[in-house]
């Protein structure tokens, strides 16, 4: 195989991080259709995909920019802005929705001013809306920081989040 | 609260080892399992694991494991354990619940039994486990688990006393449908697949992407026995001729990729993943790919284009996959829950998997049962139980004692069924006729409180944000039907808007180019079918009958 350019490449800054994200690539033998896969160890270690990181990944993978930021913003689990330091994750699936997740959306936009997809001025927290997390169960759903509430009413989501 | 970390975090898990069986299994009197799937492991049950471990140890019994399994079932009682020698199942075990710990030690040291009888329970007793047969039994992190519980030996059998033909034969015998939602027969998938021709491969491609709110069944399944879907996909593979397969998983079932991966890894080390397979020249190489968040890309040819790196778009077929799907080749594309049938298929023979069901819609159906109804769980079921069997048997009727409304099937693209068909059979046919599918196997039970125009307005509001936008009909049609559905239940709609609604929902249906605008419309004709007094009631009377709707205007 020829040698790309990519391999030469050096990334958006001297982060360690960055030394995971070409090991991956090199793993996926730097082929194009690694492309989702790359972007999500990026997201993992970042936390979300800013401009260079798009560009290096573009380069590194020979994909025309253009359709790296397709698929990035194609994909709802791709983050472009930096999220909050806690997240709020409200699952809005049928048996949440019909078992008052609505009321629980309500509830933290009039707390925290937000709506979902938003995070608070201050950084703290990002409040999402998931399409179902499968925790039908356990309807309405939470994810607080990755600990999965069930059964959550508008008081005590209120309580949930005060306590970050 | 609750926390599931390991789950959330994959890399993170190595540090809570996975539990050991304190018990060979020769010497096992009676075992205690303990669920880990991810409705209870939120409500704490990794600590009831080690609480009750600490308690059998105490107490000195040495012939009881205690183990790690995946879901029990009946999600609504978290956290679960099971006794299954004495067929005893204990609910709503904490961690810090000395009084049901200490009942626990005393059944499991050979005391009076506590807990309820399984056997007397509907939830249990009217279930038919083919594809759950193994899950709540094995520790789904454990490939010996598996091999002891028979695991394998389907792949076994299949690798070295039949050829792909007899195996394919075996699976069209079963009369298998595909599990996913269309219900299009297997045998026949797997037939044009292996007759299909190419120099450079074919794949297997296992759709996991479970995007149907209100379903969880792949998840459950992934989460409990992952090694049957991959003994399924492997079979897949011999038959059809393909030595590479996918496993393309949502990106939200962090648990379920961790137990994946892993099962791939234990599978390739026990000699049933990899090269040279059960000892023959058979191989096959399996990989996980992580969907992103889209909801269309369980679409089977958005789904190829989402494993190769780009936006998860459909495109027109034919060609169907089975003619060229992956860079081009011939690909196998199946449910989770269509590749976990195919193990007991082979071992057990099609036509005994074909006894079961009805005429056209054979063997078992898993369905994730939610919303108003009291036992939330993942139930499997013969085809052609009754609607009525599923939701006030084994459901045991809904919560509060509330009257029943309906239920909904299929997801974004199925619909809403009446209290009157609640005797109807639940099998392909049936659903297709009532207006419904049978989707994945999401079930939702809906109680008077639930305001049927909302709900249409619910699933059209998803597939209006899930639209790829490739095509007009439905990036255009769902996002018009949402609007007529908002001012309805906004008590601004009128008898025109009605009628523009039926006439755009046609007209989605027939020209949009995938599943997903074909079905975005079906939410809209079942509610029209069964509950127009509620639509009309909101345009007429600018009453909202369930009381779920804010009539002034404002937003819900």
């Amino acid at each position: 195989m020829v040698a790309t350019p990519a391999r030469t490449l050096s990334p958006p800054s001297d982060d360690k991080r960055w030394r995971q994200v070409e090991v991956r690539m090199r793993r996926l033998g730097h082929r194009p259709d690694g492309l989702i896969e790359v972007l999500h160890t990026v997201q993992e270690l970042f936390g979300f995909l800013d401009d260079s990181a798009l560009a290096f990944v573009s380069q590194s993978l020979s994909v025309p920019p253009s359709k790296v930021y397709g698929v990035a913003t194609f994909y709802s689990h791709f983050m472009l802005k930096p999220q909050g330091e806690h997240t709020c994750v409200v699952c809005t699936g049928t048996a949440c929705y019909i078992n008052g997740a609505g009321a629980l959306l309500a509830k933290l936009k009039e707390r925290l001013g937000l709506e979902a997809g938003g995070t608070t001025a201050d950084g703290k927290l990002s409040l999402l809306q998931a399409r179902c997390l499968g925790a039908c169960s356990m309807a309405p759903a939470v994810v607080v920081d990755g600990e999965v509430h069930g059964r959550v009413t508008p008081s005590s989501i209120a309580v949930l989040v005060e306590a970050l | 609260m609750s926390t599931i970390e390991d789950a959330r975090a994959p890399g993170e898990g190595a540090r809570r080892r996975p539990p050991e069986p304190l018990v060979p299994e020769g010497e096992r009197r009676v075992s205690a399992n303990v669920c880990q799937a991810a409705g209870c492991l939120s409500m704490q049950s990794d600590l009831v694991l080690g609480a009750l471990r600490d308690r059998v140890e105490a107490a000195g019994l040495s012939d009881v494991a205690v183990r790690r399994v995946g879901c029990l079932g009946l999600c609504a009682a978290g956290p679960l354990v099971e006794v299954p020698e004495l067929g005893r199942l204990f609910d709503h075990v904490q961690p810090d619940d000395g009084a049901a710990l200490d009942s626990l030690v005393t059944t499991l040291s050979g005391g009076e039994p506590g807990g309820q009888a399984m056997a007397k329970e509907p939830f249990f007793s009217h279930q038919v486990k083919v594809v759950l047969e193994r899950c709540g039994q094995v520790d789904p992190e454990r490939v010996e688990d598996y091999l002891d519980a028979g695991g394998y030996e389907a792949l076994t059998k299949t690798v070295t006393t039949m050829s792909p033909e007899e195996v394919i034969a075996e699976v069209v015998r079963s009369g298998l449908r595909g599990r996913g939602g269309a219900g299009y027969p297997t045998g026949l998938k797997w037939t044009t697949v292996a007759k299909a021709t190419s120099h450079d491969g074919k794949f297997v491609v296992c759709n996991a992407d479970e995007g149907d709110p209100g379903a969880f069944m792949d998840r459950s399944v992934l989460e409990s026995c992952p090694q049957q879907v991959l003994e399924g996909m492997a079979i897949a593979g011999y038959a059809v001729g393909a030595q590479h397969g996918y496993v393309y998983v949502r990106a939200e079932y962090p648990l379920a990729v961790k137990r994946l991966n892993s099962a791939i890894r234990q599978a390739e080390r026990s000699g049933f993943l990899g090269k040279q397979i059960a000892g023959t020249d058979f191989e096959f190489h399996v990989e996980v790919r992580i969907g992103a968040g889209a909801f269309v890309c369980g679409e089977e040819t958005a789904l190829l284009a989402s494993i190769q790196g780009g936006r998860g778009t459909p495109r027109p077929r034919p060609p169907y996959p089975a003619a060229s799907g992956l860079w081009g080749r011939p690909t196998l594309i199946n449910n989770v829950e269509t590749y976990a049938n195919v193990p007991p298929v082979v071992m057990r023979g099609g036509e005994w998997y074909g006894s079961i069901g009805t005429g056209k819609s054979k063997g078992t159906k898993v369905f994730a049962l939610a919303g108003a109804v009291v036992n939330t769980g993942l139930i499997e079921v013969p085809m052609g139980l009754s609607l009525r069997q599923i939701v006030f048997d084994i459901g045991g009727g809904l919560v509060g004692g509330k009257k029943f409304k309906a239920v909904q099937t299929g997801g974004p693209s199925g619909g809403c069924l009446p209290e009157e068909l609640l005797d109807m059979p639940i099998d392909y046919e049936s659903l297709a006729q009532a207006g419904s599918h049978m989707g994945s196997g999401g079930m939702i039970v809906m109680d008077e409180s639930t305001c049927m125009v909302d709900v249409a307005k619910y699933f059209m509001d998803f597939c209006r944000e899930e639209s790829c936008g490739k095509c007009l009909p439905c990036r255009a049609g769902t996002v018009q039907m949402y609007g007529l559905l908002d001012k309805i239940t906004r008590g601004r709609g009128t008898r025109h808007d009605l009628d523009t609604l039926q006439s755009l929902a046609e007209m989605v249906r027939t020209t949009s180019l995938c599943g997903l605008g074909q079905g975005a419309p079906n939410p809209v004709f079942s509610t029209l079918r069964y509950f127009r007094d509620e639509y009309l009631a909101h345009i007429d009377d600018h009453t909202c009958p369930a009381g779920a709707c804010r009539l002034d205007g404002g937003e819900r």
